[in-house]
C-alpha cells in the first residue's frame, strides 16, 4: 500500500506548489472564510517583524499566537512553504498509518466478539471485512490532503505542532486515555494518534480559555459559554462511547470545529476528513440528503453574501452570521445523524438486524 | 426536531411528497411565473419616496442661466472634433482653465482580445481631460463627478458643451462643500473605466493607464450625461449597471423629483410613464418596462458609463437627450437647471447613500418593487428543482435500500446494496467531461483566433463567434457516459444519480445568481427548470430534446434578444436577429475582458456544463 500513498503524495505536493504560485493564492488568502485571526500568516509575520524591532508582539492587539510559534517560525520563515508542505505530508502519512493500525484493531476485536457469540445470529451484513477496510486508510490521506489542500496552504495557516504539545488538549485526552487502557500494546500508537490529531489540527480554539486573556481576542464572559460548550459534551460523550474511544475522538473534534470561536473551512475539513473509516455507518444516516444540501448551499453562499455585503453594499453582517449560523446547524445535524447511525449499529450487532415486536409485526428503532 | 427523527412522520411525508410530485412542481412553476408577473399591480409596487433625509427637505432655487454659453461651447467643441479627429485635448485643457477648473489629463492605452466590430476598434489609446472644481471652505475629501463619454458613434458636443457652461456657474458659486470633477472620456466606456481604475489605484482590467495627477477624495455620486442635439423632448434615465448592478434608489428619486420640478419629461427604457395604475392599462405599460429592465439588467452590460462607477460604490446614473417628434421642446437651460438642482442637493449629502433600496426593480419612474417583494418568484421556481431532487433521492433510496423494509421472515439472500463508491465512481466522466467542455468553451475562442483566421477565410471577431458556436454544439455531439459499473437489478440508478446532481448543481448556481443579479436568475430560471425537471431517458425523446435544445444558455440569449426588440416596438426579422445575435456574443466576450463582466464565465463556465448534463441523462443508454 506504499505506492498509492506516495503517489498521492506526490500528486498532493504538485498541486500545492502549482496552487501557491498562481495568481489564486492572493485572492485566497484575503477570503475571511480560510484566514481567521486564530491561523492568519500575516499575524505571526507582524508578530515576527515586531520582535525584530525589540518590540514585545503582544503590545499591538494582532498577534494571538504562543511564543512557541515565534520561536520555531524565527529561523524557518524563509521555508514557510515548504514546512507547511512537509507538515502536511506527515500529517497524512501519520494519519494513514494511524488508521491502517485502528483497523486491525477493529477486525481483531470483532473477530473475539463473535468467537464469543456476542452478536445475534442475522448480522451478517454489518460485519466488516478486511475487503472493504482495505482502502480506507488511502481514502483518508486522499480526504486530508486535498480539501486542506486547496485553502489551508493558500491561505499559508501555521501549524501549531508547538502549541499543542505544549498546551494539553483537554477535550481530547479522555478519548486517548480510555485507548490507553484497553489495549496496553497499542499504548504508544495512541499517544502517536493523539499527537497526530495536534499536529493535524489547525489552531483550534480548544484552548482559548488557557492562553492569557491578554492574548484573547474579544475575550468577554458571555462568550466563555460559548466556549464552555466544547468542554460540556466530552464527560457525556466518554461515558456513552467508552468502548468506542476513536470515534470518541472523531465526534470531539467535529464539536471542537463546529463551536470553535472564528470557524474556517480548515477546521471543517479535518473532521470531515475522516468520514471514510465511518462508511458502514452510511446505510444507517436518515438526513444525509437534507444534510449534504444544506453544507453544500451554505458552503456556496458564504462568498456570496460577502460580495454583497462588502461589494454590493446591500446586505450587512447579519447575512454572514446567519449563514455562519445555518451552516453549524447543517454541521451539528450531521454528528448527530453519525452518532445514531453508530449506536444503531451496536444495537443491531447484539440484537439482530431484523426486530419483530412482541406481536410479530415489524419494529421501529425509535431514538429516544 | 420531529421530523428528522420520527419515522412514522417521515415516511408520511415521504409517501406525500412522492405521490403528488407532479402536481406540486406545476403548482409551484406556476406561482413563480404568475408571482412575477403581479409585480405590476399596486399591492407589491409602490410608490418611490426620497430616504435620504439630507437630500428630501431642502429648497434649492436653480439660476442656471448659461444656454448660449453651453452652445457657444458645443459648436467649438463640434470644430475642433472634427478638424482632429480624436478629443480635442489642448481645446479642452485651454477651455477648462478658463471657466477656472483645475485641469489634468490622463492617457490610457488597451489591446483589446479581438477587434470590436461593432465600434470597429482594436488597439485603442486616448486621453481623458478632467477638471477639479475645488470646494471654496472644505478639506476636499468628497466629491461628485459630472462626466462626458465621447466615443467615435456619439459626439455628445452639447453634452461637453453644457458640462463647460455648468462648471463656469458652478464656479461662481460658494456654497460648494464637496469638490466637483468635470470628466470627458475618449472611446466612452474604456475612457471611463482607465479613469476609475487610475483614480482607485486598482487595475482589475489589464488597461494600461498613467496615474492620475489630481485626485479629489472619495466619489460620492456621479451622473454621466450624453446630449447629442441643441433641443430636447425627453430626458431618458438608465440604471442598469456592469453585471445587473443598481445604484440606490434615491439618486434615481432626486432625478425625479428635479424632472418633475422643471416640467420636463422623463422616461425610463424610453417609455413614457403611465399615470393612472388602478385600470388595467397603467400596469400592461408597466409590465412592459419591468421586462425591458428585466432583460437590460440580466445582459449584464453597462448600459452607459455609470454603469462602470457603480463597481466602486459609487452611486451613479447616465442622462440621455431624446430629440423625438414631440412639438414641445426643452432646451440646454432645462437640462442645466435640473443637473444644478441634482448636484446642490447631493452636496448636502452627510454620508454616502444608502438609505434606500439597492436592490429594485422599476414598473415606472415613480414606482418601484422591493427585493423582499420580487425574490419569491425565483424561490418557487427554485423549489421545482428541490422537489424532483427530494423524489429522486427517494426513489434512489427505496430501490437501494430495500433491506431496510419488513421481510416477514429474512428473504432471499440480497446481495449488499451498490456501495457510494459505485454510484459516485459512474458519475464522475459525465461531470468532468460537461465541466471539461465548458472550460473549452470559456478559453478556446479567443486564444485559437489566430489559428482559426489562418485556416479559414474570416476575421477574428467572426472567427471568436463561430469557434463558441461550434464548441457548444459540438458538446451535444459527445459521447458522454461510460457504461461500465451499471448495477443489474436496478439500471436505473445510473441517470437517476446524474439527474440528482444536476438539479442540485443547477439550483445552487441559479440560486447564488438570483442574490446578485435577480433578472439573470429569474430569466435562466423560467427556460431551464421545466425541461430540467422533465429530462429523462424514456418517453418521447426527440420531443424533450427540442424543448432542451430550445431553453439552453443560447437559445434563451436569442428568445431575449427578440423579445427585447419586440418591447421596444422595433421587432426583428429572422436574419436581422441571427446579426443581432452573433454581434451579442462577440460583445458578450469583448465586455468580460475588457470590464470584467460576468455573463460570459457565468454561463460557459457554470450553466453550460449543467445543462449538458441534462443532455447525458435524456440520451442515457
Amino acid at each position: 500500500m506504499a505506492a498509492p500513498l506516495v503517489l498521492v503524495l506526490v500528486v498532493a505536493v504538485t498541486v500545492r506548489a502549482a496552487l501557491f504560485r498562481s495568481s489564486l493564492a492572493e485572492f485566497i488568502s484575503e477570503r475571511v472564510e480560510v484566514v481567521s485571526p486564530l491561523s492568519s500568516w500575516k499575524r505571526v509575520v507582524e508578530g515576527l517583524s515586531l520582535l525584530d524591532l525589540g518590540v514585545s508582539p503582544y503590545s499591538g492587539a494582532v498577534f494571538h499566537e504562543t511564543p512557541l510559534i515565534i520561536y520555531l517560525f524565527h529561523f524557518l520563515i524563509d521555508y514557510a512553504e515548504l514546512v507547511f508542505m512537509i507538515t502536511d505530508a506527515l500529517t497524512a502519512i501519520a494519519l494513514y498509518f494511524a488508521i491502517q493500525d485502528f483497523n486491525k484493531v477493529v477486525f481483531k476485536k470483532q473477530k473475539l466478539l463473535l468467537e464469543l457469540d456476542q452478536y445475534a445470529p442475522d448480522v451478517a451484513e454489518l460485519i466488516r471485512t478486511p475487503m472493504e477496510m482495505r482502502y480506507i486508510p488511502l481514502k483518508v490521506a486522499l480526504l486530508q490532503c486535498f480539501p486542506q489542500c486547496y485553502f489551508s496552504c493558500l491561505s499559508d495557516i501555521p501549524v501549531s505542532v508547538p502549541t499543542h504539545l505544549v498546551c494539553p488538549r483537554t477535550p481530547l485526552s479522555p478519548p486517548a486515555a480510555v485507548h490507553t487502557c484497553e489495549n496496553e500494546e497499542q499504548s504508544l500508537l495512541d499517544l502517536f494518534l493523539g499527537v497526530c490529531h495536534d499536529v493535524c489540527g489547525k489552531p483550534s480554539g480548544n484552548h482559548l480559555p488557557l492562553l492569557l486573556p491578554s492574548q484573547l481576542l474579544g475575550f468577554h464572559p458571555r462568550s466563555l459559554w460559548l466556549y464552555i460548550n466544547v468542554f460540556f459534551y466530552t464527560i457525556p460523550l466518554a461515558i456513552k462511547l467508552k468502548e468506542h474511544p476513536i470515534f470518541f475522538m472523531f465526534i470531539q473534534i467535529a464539536v471542537i470545529a463546529i463551536f470553535k470561536s472564528y470557524p474556517t473551512v480548515g477546521d471543517v475539513a479535518l473532521y470531515m476528513a475522516f468520514f471514510p473509516v465511518w462508511n458502514h455507518l452510511y446505510r444507517f444516516l436518515r438526513n444525509i440528503f437534507v444534510l449534504t444540501c444544506i453544507i453544500i448551499v451554505c458552503s456556496l453562499l458564504f462568498p456570496v453574501l460577502w460580495h454583497l455585503w462588502i461589494y454590493a453594499g446591500s446586505a450587512n453582517s447579519n447575512f454572514f452570521y446567519a449563514i455562519t449560523l445555518t451552516f453549524n446547524v447543517g454541521q451539528i445535524l450531521l454528528i448527530s445523524d453519525y452518532f445514531y447511525a453508530f449506536l444503531r449499529r451496536e444495537y443491531y450487532l447484539t440484537h439482530g438486524l431484523y426486530l419483530t415486536a412482541k406481536d410479530g409485526t415489524e419494529a421501529m428503532l425509535v431514538l429516544k | 426536531m420531529g421530523l428528522l427523527s420520527d419515522p412514522v412522520r417521515r415516511r408520511a411525508l415521504a409517501r406525500l411528497v412522492l405521490r403528488l410530485n407532479a402536481p406540486l412542481c406545476v403548482l409551484s412553476y406556476v406561482a413563480g411565473i404568475a408571482w412575477f408577473l403581479a409585480l405590476v399591480f399596486p399591492p407589491l409596487t409602490q410608490r418611490t419616496y426620497m430616504s435620504e433625509n439630507a437630500m428630501g427637505s431642502t429648497m434649492v432655487e436653480e439660476q442656471f442661466a448659461g444656454g448660449d454659453r453651453a452652445r457657444a461651447f458645443a459648436r467649438d467643441f463640434a470644430a475642433h472634433r472634427k478638424k482632429s479627429g480624436a478629443l480635442p485635448v489642448a481645446w479642452l485643457e485651454r477651455t477648462m482653465r478658463s471657466v477656472g477648473l483645475e485641469v489634468y489629463t490622463q492617457s490610457f492605452s488597451r489591446k483589446l482580445p479581438f477587434p470590436d466590430e461593432t465600434h470597429e476598434r482594436y488597439m485603442v489609446s486616448g486621453t481623458n481631460v478632467y477638471g477639479i472644481l475645488r470646494a471654496p471652505r472644505a478639506a476636499s475629501t468628497e466629491s461628485l463627478v459630472l462626466t462626458v463619454p465621447c466615443g467615435s458613434d456619439s459626439t455628445n458636443s452639447q453634452a461637453v458643451g453644457l458640462l463647460l457652461a455648468l462648471a463656469a456657474h458652478f464656479r461662481g458659486q460658494i456654497y460648494w462643500a464637496k469638490d466637483i470633477v468635470f470628466l470627458v472620456t475618449e472611446h466612452d466606456l474604456l475612457g471611463t473605466e482607465a479613469w476609475l481604475e487610475a483614480y482607485h489605484d486598482v487595475n482589475v482590467t489589464g488597461m494600461q493607464s498613467s496615474p492620475l495627477q489630481g485626485r479629489a477624495g472619495a466619489i460620492q455620486a456621479a451622473v454621466a450625461l450624453e446630449l447629442s442635439s441643441d433641443v430636447v423632448t425627453s430626458l431618458d434615465v438608465a440604471v442598469e449597471g456592469l453585471n445587473g448592478q443598481l445604484p440606490n434608489l434615491d439618486l434615481l428619486n432626486l432625478f425625479q423629483t428635479f424632472c418633475q420640478k422643471g416640467g420636463l419629461l422623463c422616461t425610463l427604457q424610453g417609455k413614457l410613464q403611465p399615470e393612472d395604475w388602478t385600470s388595467l392599462d397603467g400596469p400592461l405599460q408597466g409590465l412592459q418596462t419591468l421586462l425591458l429592465m428585466v432583460l437590460r439588467q440580466a445582459s449584464g452590460r453597462p448600459h452607459g458609463s455609470h454603469g462602470l462607477f457603480l463597481r466602486y460604490r459609487v452611486e451613479a446614473l447616465t442622462l440621455r437627450g431624446i430629440n423625438s417628434f414631440r412639438q414641445y421642446k426643452y432646451d440646454l437651460v432645462a437640462v442645466g437647471k435640473a443637473l444644478e438642482g441634482m448636484f446642490r442637493k447631493l452636496n448636502h449629502l452627510l454620508e454616502r447613500l444608502h438609505q434606500s433600496f439597492f436592490l429594485y426593480l422599476l414598473p415606472g419612474l415613480s414606482r418601484f418593487v422591493s427585493i423582499g417583494l420580487y425574490m419569491p418568484a425565483v424561490g418557487f421556481l427554485l423549489l421545482v428543482l428541490g422537489l424532483k431532487a427530494l423524489e429522486l433521492w427517494m426513489q434512489l433510496h427505496e430501490a437501494g435500500m430495500g433491506l431496510e423494509e419488513p421481510g416477514g421472515a429474512p428473504g432471499p439472500s440480497v446481495p449488499l446494496p451498490p456501495s457510494q463508491g459505485v454510484g459516485l465512481a459512474s458519475l464522475v466522466a459525465p461531470l468532468l467531461i460537461s465541466q471539461a467542455m465548458g472550460l473549452a468553451l470559456y478559453v478556446l475562442p479567443v486564444l485559437g483566433q489566430h489559428v482559426a483566421t489562418q485556416h479559414f477565410p474570416v476575421a477574428e471577431a467572426e472567427a471568436v463567434v463561430l469557434t463558441l458556436l461550434a464548441i457548444y454544439a459540438a458538446g451535444l455531439a459527445l459521447p458522454h457516459n461510460t457504461h461500465r459499473v451499471v448495477s443489474a437489478q436496478a439500471p436505473d440508478r445510473g441517470w437517476m444519480a446524474l439527474k440528482l446532481v444536476a438539479l442540485i448543481y443547477l439550483a445552487l448556481q441559479l440560486g447564488c445568481i438570483a442574490l446578485t443579479n435577480f433578472s439573470l436568475g429569474f430569466l435562466l430560471a423560467t427556460t431551464m427548470v421545466p425541461t430540467a425537471a422533465l429530462a429523462k431517458p424514456h418517453g418521447p425523446r426527440t420531443l424533450y430534446a427540442a424543448l432542451l435544445v430550445l431553453t439552453s444558455p443560447a437559445a434563451t440569449l436569442l428568445g431575449s434578444l427578440f423579445l427585447w426588440r419586440e418591447l421596444q416596438e422595433a421587432p426583428l426579422s429572422l436574419a436581422e436577429g441571427w446579426q443581432l445575435f452573433l454581434a451579442a456574443l462577440a460583445q458578450g466576450v469583448l465586455e468580460h475582458h475588457t470590464y470584467g463582466a460576468l455573463l460570459f464565465p457565468l454561463l460557459s463556465l457554470g450553466l453550460y456544463p449543467c445543462w449538458l448534463l441534462f443532455w447525458n441523462v435524456l440520451f442515457w443508454k
